[in-house]
């Protein structure tokens, strides 16, 4: 757990989605502080992508309440948005554009002046070793570089919490460790990351971590008490425990 | 506003990129006016031709001459009654008469009107208006000749329309064809670009963004709305230059309307996307939701006056039908809108029920 007490950035209260008769999200509630790494696990199909979808102002909830970054879900969604960044398990960056490209048209959607612009396309593309390929379409780039470019996109606008959708999938195991010392510098950095995953061996390195199943939230905690509390070796246990209480 | 450039700029990326897209919107309304251009022109030569001359004379043979020397004819039959007309006609083996009263020549030397009949295949309207037209104004040659040499003669040519007989003026592609690239370029082409980027994920990317919902459809549809622009200039010049066709009335209104015509199918776009999650989806859609229906029912090739009801309820409530329409009217009979007002109000109305239809879709999925 978090030592300080680091302003809560993310509260849902008994958040619930519903399509027709289907709960996607039951009644879940937690909090994320400022500058944690918070994972967010679950089985395809748990509820993940529309929790998530809820907090960025995408979907509205059925009943609940939730906060992100100060602003209510249901009334200020446009503020949200500002002070987010987002990456889906999908792509955010545009194939056809060039890095560059990519990078200027996602600055002035975030109202970055020109000027700014040019001055972290630099710092980036420096950062991320991509100065040959600056002016390369984004889809003749390996696919561990989109992927670090489009967390970079994200951050872009120097966003408060960054939303990451399954970010790692597809990739090799080299270029996963690569993009969580990424996740870990931004969390150094003060901006609070929320990661959703399916890589059990990731959710050994966020700070919490909460694990949906069929819609609600069965676990959470810091990945080593949610060990100790369940007597298992690894979250990949934890994990089935949880997915599977009849079995053993 | 600077974001709003930032997607303009974008989506102008990926038209100038996309070889495919390029080719459709530069190539195809070319190709398009060409290949219907000609089409249109379906042989007015060889037409076979029957004549009916009850009273063989000077007057009739100096005018079946002049159908002789053409090469636009071949007489088929030469008649003195016009009853084996009828069996001529249903098999085909004319497709135009050229049937002089009795008194054809008695009346004309005594300088009163002398009747002659046009009798017209129209089974197809277009090649049915050529042969008319072409029969017609040998005829009206003939009487001009007749009148320069100083007699005072007047020929009152009747005109028969066989198999067909509310045939749409025809040689009217052009307005038609701009409703057909029209709604291609708009519908087809955001339909498949708002796809595109909902099926490579991008689209969420622009829905978490502080872009507003209305932001991402202007820049969206403004670059199509544009090309479409450009096309409909393009077309139009084309037309006039290579085949000649006239526009009568005012341009300026033209482009007006095709502006309404664009905003109806861009919508129509927007809608259609709205619905499908793949650009194949989209596609199907875009085909099969505008441009069969323009082609097949909004009167470009069919007249909509003879179809079944059903058809022409469906018609009209497409677009394409009025605008057609409009167009026509506009080119043709350089009518101005005065008498258009009502097509107008139609498809105005149209237009702002399809974007009210495509805002509240686009808006359903951000919800």
């Amino acid at each position: 757990m978090n030592d300080g007490p680091a302003a809560v950035v993310i509260r849902a209260t008994n958040l619930t989605r519903t399509f027709g008769r289907f709960v996607a999200v039951d009644h879940i509630t937690f909090e994320v502080r400022a500058g944690e790494v918070f994972g967010f696990l679950g089985a395809n199909g748990a509820g993940k992508t529309t929790a998530i979808r809820m907090l960025c102002g995408l979907l509205l909830p059925s009943s609940g309440d939730a906060s992100v970054a100060g602003h209510d879900v249901y009334t200020e969604s446009e503020a949200i948005k500002r002070d987010i960044g987002y990456m889906s398990q999908r792509f955010s960056l545009y194939d056809d554009l060039t890095v560059r490209e990519n990078i200027r048209l996602y600055g002035g959607i975030y109202g970055l002046s020109a000027a700014r612009v040019r001055e972290r396309t630099g710092a980036l593309v420096a950062r991320l070793g991509l100065e040959h390929v600056v002016e390369s379409p984004v889809r003749a780039i390996p696919l561990g570089w989109k992927q670090k470019l489009a967390f970079s996109v994200a951050l872009l606008h120097e966003p408060r919490i960054v939303f990451l959708d399954e970010p790692t999938g597809g990739v090799d195991p080299i270029t996963r460790r690569q993009f969580w010392e990424m996740i870990y510098q931004t969390a150094a950095e003060g901006t609070t990351v929320f990661v959703t995953t399916h890589y059990m061996d990731e959710a050994e390195y966020c700070d919490r971590i909460s694990i949906m199943v069929d819609g609600r939230l069965a676990a959470m905690g810091a990945p080593v008490e949610l060990e100790r509390q369940y007597g298992v070796a690894s979250i990949d246990d934890v994990f089935l425990r949880l997915a599977r209480p009849e079995g053993s | 506003m600077k974001a709003l450039l930032g997607l303009l700029r974008k989506e102008g990326y990926h038209i100038r990129r996309d070889r495919r897209t390029l080719v459709v919107l530069v190539l195809f309304p070319i190709i398009q006016v060409v290949l219907f251009g000609y089409a249109i022109r379906t042989d007015v030569r060889n037409v076979r031709l029957a004549i009916v001359d009850p009273s063989p004379d000077y007057a009739t043979l100096a005018l079946r001459t002049r159908f002789a020397a053409t090469d636009v004819f071949r007489i088929v039959a030469e008649l003195r009654r016009p009853e084996p007309l009828a069996q001529l006609f249903r098999s085909g083996r004319a497709q135009e008469a050229i049937v002089f009263a009795p008194d054809f020549a008695d009346r004309l030397a005594r300088g009163l009107p002398a009747r002659v009949q046009i009798v017209t295949d129209a089974t197809e309207p277009n090649t049915g208006s050529a042969m008319q037209s072409y029969a017609l104004s040998l005829i009206r040659d003939y009487e001009r000749d007749l009148r320069a040499a100083g007699s005072a003669v007047r020929i009152e040519p009747e005109l028969r329309l066989r198999f067909n007989p509310t045939r749409e003026s025809a040689n009217l592609f052009v307005p038609g064809l701009l409703a057909l690239i029209l709604a291609i370029i708009s519908s087809l082409m955001t339909a498949i670009s708002i796809a595109r980027e909902k099926e490579t994920g991008t689209m969420e990317a622009l829905l978490v963004s502080p872009l507003r919902p209305w932001q991402i459809i202007v820049g969206k549809v403004v670059p199509y709305l544009a090309i479409g622009f450009v096309s409909v200039l393009g077309v139009l010049a084309e037309a006039h230059l290579v085949f000649r066709v006239p526009v009568r009335g005012s341009v300026l209104l033209l482009l007006a309307e095709g502006m309404l015509f664009i905003l109806a199918s861009l919508a129509l776009g927007v809608l259609i996307s709205a619905r499908t999650a793949s650009q194949r989806v989209a596609m199907m859609g875009a085909l099969v939701g505008t441009m069969l229906p323009t082609i097949m029912l909004s009167g470009f090739i069919f007249p909509v006056e003879s179809m079944p009801r059903v058809l022409q309820w469906i018609a009209g409530v497409l677009p394409a039908t009025w605008f057609v329409r409009i167009a026509r009217d506009i080119m043709l009979k350089g009518v101005g809108i005065a008498y258009l007002w009502p097509e107008t109000l139609v498809l105005a109305a149209m237009v702002l029920v399809l974007l009210a239809l495509s805002a509240r879709s686009f808006h359903v999925r951000l919800e």
